[in-house]
């Protein structure tokens, strides 16, 4: 199953849960602030996102869009 | 490839004003999924409480109002007697339904109001800045405790959901945690479990929600998840506290 | 009927759909009469609430939802209702709330007394805020007013506070009702009642922004004016040849009238303003009385509250002068005839 996300980077607080929680180890902090001030969370795209949609359980903040196909 | 999560419908587009990884964010998300899955939106009123969760009402695209601080059960309580059509939830912190609220809460459910609570127990007064909430744990340090709780001058952690099991009117009271994927998932199937109850007419539904909160804890937001099973959960046990629904789930 | 219970079947008769009170004498015949009357009623909810804390947060419950709430209590529970009064202020939510006052401080007495008046007519909660207040002096009136409360309170969004005392309560009159219950029960037309084909709205109190908290304490001012203007009420009772006039409400009125009497047979020209709406207070009729007469007895339940309000009114134009009797203890007639035929000669009126 391949997968696909889009973070919202303004929504992001950076609190890291989706990068602990990922299963596959695809998601990082980037290294550019948002708006607000924070670190957004960014999908590493090497192919090896499954669309499991963990991160977006976890994401407080209702910022990541999944997609699997 | 297909679009297989988005914003549920009920939770309006309003970036959140909570903490980085705290627990309203979440339970706002799911108690707005089970709203959306559950086909409520237009019949639905929130009361949210005082609090930090105070400005619910700028996220649930739902009929909201306000309640006077641990009152939303009597508040509730008139909703649902005067108009019993709707889906009226109570959405309250710790200090608002254990601390100010625990004769409400309990009336509430003694007389089995057909209401759903869903109760986010963080162990602190968040908002005002970190002081002890009647769950606080024995030891914690909070802003009121400095040296931490001391069971012998201020009481042990109260347990809401045993208490109110005791209670004939209370038909269903779970505890859930927020705190990862495979909680997270508990946690909405008893959020919708509560939710059925109240349109099944069964009586008082309540879920106990533990909740991180990183900012008054002191932690960052992965050591509060972690927080949440290594301490919490020992004082409030996760699980299923009473259910006369005669159902396994909500469906 | 007593008093107590003749509120309740004026409620009922003006469409109240909730009724959530608290034991506390002396109102408890009003809370057994909505027990036994509207709890029965199709749509209707009676509850005995734990607290006059919640009854209160019940009625707020309900008036959001459109529905005609009432509460009741005395002087110690309307004490612990003052914060959900504060909120139904705010939000602009229509309630009656009954208060048979009785004597305070503290637990008191369970005999009449009208020493709520200044938490009556001055908000009596947090915040800037005010409600309505009526003040009946009898059975017939308490009916009256009792249906008057449930229009004003719509019709403005706004709670009524109805301060009866304890002797109203318990006094048995004959009453005329004037109205029939209506068929169907009234629901307010902006109530919140699901985001059923119209977008989500929002009932709230709280804001972080000052510009608009005071836009909100503005805005409930501008309509407290055109209460104040429609609204205010009071009867006068031998005032046209007055060189004195007795300013009372509630029980303290009727006794007025009954001392007025009694010195009027004497040569003393003695008259009586009873003001029905205790806010907003009738200042007018005050200034216009202050035209002809200078001279004003406040008689009262208490250690002097209105007095203030009749100050106020006079603004210097007039002497006042006051007789008052706390706790509970209920003047004879002939006591306040006396105090009435002393001063007037004190004053030198002829």
């Amino acid at each position: 199953m391949k997968g696909f996300i889009e973070i919202s980077r303004e929504l992001c607080k950076g609190c890291e849960l989706c990068v602990s929680f990922c299963p596959k180890g695809v998601l990082s902090l980037s290294d550019k602030l948002n708006a607000s001030g924070y670190l957004p969370a960014a999908l590493n795209d090497n192919g090896e996102c499954t669309g499991c949609a963990v991160c977006a359980l976890v994401c407080p903040e209702v910022a990541i869009e999944v997609y699997r196909g | 490839m297909k679009k297989i999560y988005t914003r549920p419908k009920s939770l309006k587009t309003n970036p959140f004003h909570y903490c980085p990884g705290c627990g309203h964010s979440v339970v706002h998300r799911l108690v707005a999924e089970v709203i959306d899955e559950l086909n409520l939106q237009n019949k639905t009123i929130g009361i949210p409480p005082p609090g930090c969760s105070v400005f619910a009402y700028n996220y649930f695209d739902v009929d909201m109002a306000e309640s006077a601080h641990g009152r939303g059960a009597a508040v509730a309580t008139g909703i649902k007697r005067a108009f019993p059509e709707t889906i009226v939830f109570t959405y309250q912190g710790d200090g608002d339904l254990a601390g100010i609220g625990t004769a409400e809460t309990i009336h509430a459910a003694n007389r089995g109001e057909n209401i759903t609570t869903i109760f986010v127990n963080n162990a602190v007064y968040g908002m005002t800045g970190g002081q002890m909430a009647p769950t606080t744990l024995s030891g914690q340090k909070t802003t009121t405790t400095p040296y931490g709780r001391d069971v012998a001058l201020e009481g042990y952690p109260i347990k809401m959901s045993e208490i109110l099991a005791l209670l004939e009117g209370a038909v269903y009271i779970e505890r859930v945690a927020v705190n990862s994927p495979a909680n997270i998932r508990k946690a909405k199937k008893a959020i919708r479990k509560a939710f059925q109850v109240q349109i099944d007419h069964l009586g008082f539904s309540m879920v106990e929600i533990l909740s991180p909160c990183p900012t008054n804890w002191k932690m960052s937001p992965l050591e509060s998840w972690q927080w949440i099973d290594k301490e919490m959960t020992k004082e409030f046990p996760l699980g299923v506290v009473k259910d006369r629904t005669g159902r396994a789930d909500a469906d | 009927m007593n008093g107590n219970s003749a509120i309740g079947e004026a409620a009922i008769r003006a469409g109240c759909q909730c009724y959530f009170g608290y034991p506390i004498t002396p109102q408890n015949e009003l809370t057994e009469y909505m027990a036994a009357h509207l709890s029965r009623r199709k749509g209707c909810c009676f509850i005995q609430a734990e607290s006059e804390i919640s009854a209160i947060n019940m009625v707020y419950g309900a008036s959001l939802v459109g529905a005609r709430a009432m509460t009741s209590s005395s002087s110690p529970g309307i004490s612990l209702k003052q914060e959900g009064i504060s909120y139904l202020a705010a939000c602009e939510l229509p309630a009656v709330i009954v208060n048979m006052s009785r004597g305070g401080p503290g637990l008191g007495s369970i005999v009449a007394a009208q020493s709520d008046y200044f938490q009556a007519t001055r908000g009596g909660g947090h915040g800037d805020y005010r409600t309505i207040v009526l003040a009946p002096s009898s059975v017939q009136e308490l009916a009256d007013l009792t249906h008057k409360a449930f229009d004003l309170a719509d019709k403005y969004k706004i709670p009524v506070i109805l301060l009866g005392d304890g002797v109203l309560g318990q006094m048995m009159e004959p009453v005329e009702f004037k109205h029939e219950a209506p068929a169907e029960l009234p629901v307010r037309g902006d109530a919140l009642r699901g985001a059923n084909g119209r977008p989500s709205k929002i009932v709230k109190t709280f804001t972080s922004n000052p510009a608009e908290l005071e836009e909100i304490n503005w805005s409930l001012f501008r309509r407290y004016s055109l209460i104040k203007r429609q609204e205010t009420a009071c009867e006068t009772f031998l005032v046209e040849d007055a060189k004195l006039i007795v300013v009372a409400f509630g029980i303290a009125a009727r006794i007025a009238k009954g001392a007025i009497k009694t010195v009027r047979s004497t040569g003393l020209k003695v008259g009586l303003l009873r003001p029905i709406t205790l806010w907003p207070f009738p200042v007018e009729k005050v200034q216009e009385l202050t035209k002809k007469v200078k001279h004003y007895l406040v008689f009262e339940m208490n250690m002097g509250q209105m007095i203030e309000d009749v100050h106020l009114a006079l603004e210097g134009q007039g002497e006042v002068s006051f007789y008052g009797r706390p706790g509970g203890v209920i003047p004879t007639p002939s006591e306040v005839a006396l105090v009435i035929s002393r001063l007037y000669h004190q004053k030198g009126l002829k």
